[in-house]
């Protein structure tokens, strides 16, 4: 098992190191023009402001959710955790149903004889940050929350604290070091946005770097200057990556007791507030969402042609870099857990550094001399589709193969149970939830994918995600949100078939 | 049933963090060794080691003249029951007992058939169908030693598996190891806090204490010296 995993991380590794060796060679050095530096401020411009807005709005909805209980408090939490699975080129289409020139907020605010918002540009960029990461920054501020130990919060209640002796006491020195992790964490994943400035931003006011390399792959047919500004993008996704690391720290309040303790929650003024704060967060999560649901329904009974063999290869690319993504990500996992390879943690966490527009020019840089890049469509897209969920995967893997090691690794040793034994009758049964959790995370995020194979993709090469993207840019917006309706019910289909699997597997 | 050296550990010394802990001495075949000692003193540490879970520093541990260093623990002449997680929960009882036979259950009809007979011989006939929580602690201990019965090992080391059960169960348990080393002819090396346990059914006792473990000698020899270290765990009320 050893020899195989080691194997396996060296490849994976490898898969990441040579296109990044092919960009850095290519590029021969950093000559930025100007608007290669517009795209770089643009991109950490957006990034910042992302973060910040995304992190400051999370406050007050993470403190509501944290201590009020409610109908419906868990479904609500739940949901939360959707954007992430929604693809994005999906969620910017519900966006634009609801702030876009004939949304439904322009409307309104045209009947009221007010002038209308523009969704274009840097604001629209940012509002689709934030809606596509609102839920992570809340859901990593409520740990933060819910990691102060219930003793401190009686403690409080016993020394008559006011709300605001409990904000200056237990609350701010928890936010104090739990923010800059989720800021950097949003800030890192903004910087590698393609599909939202793909459609909301362009122009020489609002491109991304990612968004610049496409055009030059795409359009410029200028593979140095894409190599170069992907040299550029990777070294400020890996200085991005490692300051989240270093910042996303887990807050240090000592040993509690007892969770169980309802947190005392202030009446009054403030119950007002956190109802409207939860009601407000759940519009803006949710209403895309529905308006996307009644915008396709229609059209989902007379998609264009293109659709299906698109759809057929989504599912199909879905399902091949999902299975690949576990079986890395389980062999890398497993190794860890025994305490044997430690870099296989890098090979499995490298590719966070990096972005699928940087991966895809590297592979694009590599293949190009020998076959025309487009038969290679969808191999690339599988390969780096896995390269990107492999951090996630392993991540929710890691945890769960230490505590089987640490509880059954003796005594699978002492049974002489090894090998495909040890996989097919212990690794297997006792970690069917997460991978199969792991396995419907990396099958909707392949699905939503829209980034290397915008790179690569021909006509007959198209995606799901692309389908949409060309669909709603050609103006056929029916069309558009009834393929998105099909995209969504897809992707979330295979995360459930996946993840119920898992649980069903589960001894 | 004494006869000659089986299990030798030659100037052994194995080591975790700051502990170390150093052995030289040998065991006649068939004999019922009992660990003794303070806890923390390494008792669990040497099992470990002669199990295979720990590579020693210096020294070399041997089995009729043989070093195990190379021998991953599945395939040492040996069985060990832990303090707990004896049993996988996802398995059934007759799966548990099966991977003591053949780790991958691929079990033929005449294996089947052993494992079914180790269930009766135990006291757990018609059992075999069910998962390890449906069986109470003392049903769980004869499971695992159903399965030392079938692996047939000329070994068995316990690391205290009938820790949480009650005396009147321990008993019963001991008195059940005692049978199964019988019928195996296995060489038994124990662990235990209990003098008592040491007396029941060992013929010696090793004291494990202060970075060393003793050559084995008769417990009554050893109660009734009360060598310092052994005084100051055992305490002054007993006698």
């Amino acid at each position: 098992m050893a020899g195989g995993a080691g194997t396996i991380g060296g490849l994976a590794l490898l898969l990441v190191a040579a296109p990044l060796g092919a960009v850095a060679w290519r590029a021969g050095g950093l000559a930025l023009s100007p608007a290669d530096l517009a795209a770089l401020r643009f991109t950490l411009l957006q990034a910042a402001l992302s973060a910040l807005v995304s992190v400051g709005l999370a406050v007050p909805v993470a403190r509501a959710l944290a201590r009020r209980r409610f109908p419906g408090r868990a479904l609500l939490i739940t949901v939360m955790g959707a954007p992430f699975l929604l693809p994005v080129i999906v969620a910017i289409l519900g966006l634009l149903a609801i702030f876009g020139r004939g949304g439904v907020l322009n409307t309104a605010l045209a009947a009221a004889g007010l002038p209308v918002l523009s969704v274009y540009g840097l604001q629209g960029v940012v509002l689709a940050h934030v809606f596509l990461n609102l839920p992570l920054a809340t859901r990593m501020i409520l740990q933060g929350w819910q990691a102060i130990p219930a003793e401190r919060f009686r403690l409080a209640a016993s020394l008559g604290f006011t709300p605001a002796d409990s904000f200056r006491h237990l609350e701010r020195p928890m936010l104090i070091q739990i923010l800059p992790g989720a800021a950097a964490t949003v800030f890192a994943i903004c910087l590698t946005s393609f599909a939202v400035a793909l459609v909301l931003g362009g122009g020489p006011r609002a491109t991304t770097l990612e968004l610049a390399i496409y055009q030059a792959v795409r359009f410029e047919f200028d593979l140095r200057h894409a190599a170069g500004l992907a040299l550029v993008q990777t070294a400020l996704g890996g200085l991005a990556t490692l300051a989240a690391w270093a910042l996303a720290r887990r807050a240090g309040f000592g040993a509690g007791l007892d969770r169980a303790l309802p947190l005392a929650a202030p009446g009054g003024w403030r119950q007002g507030v956190d109802g409207a704060v939860l009601a407000l967060a759940a519009a803006f999560l949710l209403a895309p969402l529905a308006a996307i649901l009644a915008s396709g329904a229609p059209g989902l009974l007379q998609l264009p042609d293109q659709v299906w063999p698109a759809a057929v290869r989504s599912v199909a690319v879905a399902l091949v870099s999902a299975l690949m993504t576990v079986g890395v990500a389980l062999v890398l996992a497993e190794a860890r857990a025994a305490g044997r390879l430690g870099w296989v943690e890098l090979a499995a966490m490298l590719p966070l550094a990096t972005s699928g527009l940087v991966l895809g020019t590297g592979l694009f840089l590599i293949v190009q001399p020998f076959v025309p890049p487009m038969i290679l469509a969808l191999p690339v897209t599988v390969l780096v589709n896995m390269l990107l969920s492999l951090p996630f995967a392993y991540r929710l893997i890691l945890p769960e193969a230490q505590a089987l090691q640490a509880d059954y690794g003796r005594l699978a040793a002492a049974l002489g149970l090894v090998g495909l034994a040890r996989l097919r009758l212990l690794t297997l049964p006792r970690l069917a939830r997460p991978l199969g959790f792991a396995a419907g995370l990396a099958a909707a995020l392949s699905m939503g994918d829209l980034g290397v194979i915008a790179l690569f993709a021909g006509e007959r090469e198209a995606t799901l995600p692309l389908v949409v993207q060309r669909l709603a840019a050609a103006y056929r917006n029916e069309a558009a949100a009834g393929t998105a309706l099909l995209l969504v019910g897809l992707s979330f289909a295979l995360f459930w078939a996946f993840d119920a699997g898992g649980r069903r597997a589960a001894a | 049933m004494r006869g000659d050296a089986v299990l030798q550990l030659d100037h052994l010394v194995i080591a975790q963090d700051a502990f170390r802990l150093s052995a030289d001495w040998q065991v006649p075949a068939g004999a019922r060794v009992a660990l003794i000692g303070p806890s923390g003193a390494g008792k669990s540490t040497l099992l470990a080691a002669i199990a295979g879970f720990l590579a020693p520093v210096s020294g070399r541990i041997l089995w009729q003249g043989r070093d195990l260093a190379p021998l991953p623990p599945g395939a040492r002449p040996l069985s060990v029951l832990f303090q707990d997680q004896n049993l996988f929960p996802h398995l059934t009882v007759a799966q548990n007992l099966g991977l003591g036979l053949r780790p991958d259950l691929r079990l033929s009809p005449d294996e089947r058939a052993r494992v079914a007979a180790a269930l009766e011989r135990v006291g757990l006939d018609g059992l075999g169908a069910r998962r390890p929580a449906e069986l109470s602690g003392g049903q769980m201990a004869r499971a695992a030693l159903a399965r030392v019965l079938l692996r047939a090992r000329p070994l068995l080391l316990l690391d205290e598996p009938f820790a949480a059960l009650g005396p009147a169960l321990k008993a019963d348990m001991l008195a059940l190891v005692a049978e199964v080393a019988a019928r195996t002819g296995a060489t038994l090396l124990m662990v235990t806090h209990d003098p008592t346990d040491a007396r029941a059914i060992c013929d010696l006792a090793v004291l494990v204490a202060e970075g060393r473990a003793e050559p084995p000698r008769p417990p009554t020899a050893l109660f009734a010296e009360r060598p310092p270290a052994l005084a100051d765990y055992l305490g002054p009320a007993m006698q």
